[in-house]
């Protein structure tokens, strides 16, 4: 849902300055402590609970992972992944998976609907359901394969990152629900700073390469992860080493849009100084 | 192969080949306008055309079933009068007197000049690549296919689509506005004796048997 309170940075298929008078709120983040998750679950029933989501009870699939993918009811899940480190050590990494909200969104660049995905000054990329014509462009244009569209109605669901709660000054209900302090939430530079607080404890504790995920090849997230194995992204159920808008998207989407559109314009008028300049054709020079 | 005339025209298109063909205009101009709306924001205002931008997701790609389906009926009929030949080439060699309508003295061609020629077989590899990557980006009906794929094909999607809408502008304006003469053959079936020898010598011989 798009929220009228918060002031607007980028809006789906629009060319004009996006409703953005509103003192812009500094840019926020959520930050997730892989280390310090249990695998609760405890924020995905809050995501639920806040959302009005019920998802279909599944089945098991002999994993942790439940529901086993993210879908238009479940816009958070917890992967599980293990690990077992070269020194033999057996590790559970567990990732709540879901929309990482990037500065530079994949989604709105590929979204054809004026205003169906919006990014917010404070950096939430919100899609806005009632404009989405549930094309899937934005699932196309996703480097991290968030989005879902419902079989129900068509439209594409994610993570709101809440923005309804944060828009009135709360955090996120994962955050909120979070029992071990794995979910953190706040202004971006104080979530960085805290994560990499976090990141310099880690190394301390053995975990050279623990690193904060704050991917630049997307102009960062506004979700960001805490990573005890920060060099092996790849280790969390395939979290991507170096995520960005895909060449494909962008060819597509960038310069190819206006090119082509200037293309068939200029074919038009070319067409149309033709018949200026050189006129009709006859059978017979000068019939008519 | 001689045809019996009825006063002064010459038929070239029958009832059953016109409808065909309109079909695939009628689509053709639903198609590009919904999918110029989905391709640049400018053209979002062409989804009302098909009722709003739901409906023209929904509608895009059945339209785009029949009209490949009608076009392959077209290239089935008119593959053989579409082969390039020596005196196409020569034809072309004077492109620049045509599109300066200095006609006088132009090589002798059959039904289709070359630029109709190089228009029907773009048309053959716009619609095959239109039609395959289209299955791919429809999603509600044929399901999710690999990421990249599907980024590939919309990319692929977009050029032809540009490519194709490109070549129609050129068709619609030499058809409607430029080669006088030329519509009635769509709407009528029918061309004059003096657009038929004038544009298609070769083949205003062929089926009236008339050698002057």
């Amino acid at each position: 849902m798009s929220m009228q309170s918060l002031a607007v940075q980028k809006r789906s298929a629009t060319t004009t300055t996006p409703p953005s008078v509103r003192v812009a709120s500094e840019p926020v983040a959520k930050l997730i402590d892989i280390s310090k998750c249990i695998g609760c679950k405890a924020c995905q029933v809050a995501c639920m609970q806040w959302n009005d989501l019920r998802d279909e009870v599944g089945v098991q699939h002999g994993i942790y992972d439940n529901p086993v993918d993210l879908t238009d009811q479940s816009w958070t899940v917890m992967r599980f992944a293990e690990y077992k480190s070269p020194e033999g050590k057996l590790e559970w990494l567990i990732r709540k998976d879901g929309c990482m909200h990037c500065e530079d969104p994949g989604c709105l660049k590929a979204c054809p609907s004026p205003g169906a995905i919006v990014k917010y000054a404070n950096g939430i990329v919100d899609f806005n359901s009632s404009n989405c014509i549930g094309c899937g462009y934005c699932i196309a244009g996703c480097p991290f394969n968030i989005p879902r569209i419902s079989q129900k109605d068509n439209k594409a669901y994610k993570c709101t990152l809440c923005s309804d709660r944060v828009s009135v000054g709360l955090e996120p209900a994962c955050v909120k629900t979070c029992p071990t302090g794995a979910i953190q939430f706040g202004a971006k530079e104080d979530m960085v700073a805290r994560g990499a607080k976090r990141v310099g404890d880690l190394k301390e504790r053995g975990y050279q390469q623990a690193a904060l995920y704050d991917p630049a090849g997307v102009g960062g997230t506004h979700v960001m992860y805490v990573l005890q194995h920060g060099d092996k992204p790849d280790l969390y159920s395939g979290l991507p080493t170096d995520p960005k808008i895909s060449p494909w998207v962008s060819l597509w989407k960038g310069v190819t849009k206006p090119l082509l559109s200037i293309g068939l314009g200029l074919a038009v008028l070319g067409a149309f100084f033709h018949y200026v300049t050189r006129g009709p054709k006859d059978e017979e020079p000068g019939a008519h | 192969m001689s045809i019996v005339m009825k006063s002064g025209e010459v038929p070239r298109y029958n009832a059953n080949e016109r409808v065909t063909h309109w079909v695939v205009a009628i689509t053709f101009i639903l198609l590009a306008a919904s999918g110029l709306a989905f391709f640049h924001p400018a053209f979002w205002f062409l989804t009302s055309l098909l009722g709003g931008g739901t409906w023209s997701r929904i509608l895009h790609p059945f339209l785009g079933v029949v009209m490949f389906v009608f076009f392959a009926l077209m290239a089935v009929r008119y593959w053989k009068d579409n082969i390039i030949q020596p005196y196409d080439k020569e034809w072309q060699k004077r492109l620049s007197d045509v599109i300066n309508n200095r006609d006088q003295n132009l090589p002798e061609i059959d039904k289709y000049n070359i630029g109709q020629k190089q228009l029907f077989w773009t048309m053959i590899v716009t619609m095959v690549v239109l039609m395959v990557s289209g299955i791919v980006l429809w999603r509600d009906t044929f399901g999710v296919f690999p990421v990249t794929v599907v980024r590939v094909a919309a990319l692929a999607h977009a050029i032809a689509a540009f490519v194709l809408i490109l070549g129609i502008i050129v068709h619609i304006y030499s058809a409607i506005f430029w080669v006088r003469g030329s519509m009635r053959a769509m709407t009528r079936g029918t061309v004059s004796h003096a657009w038929a020898k004038h544009h298609h010598p070769r083949w205003y011989r062929r089926v009236t048997g008339n050698t002057k």
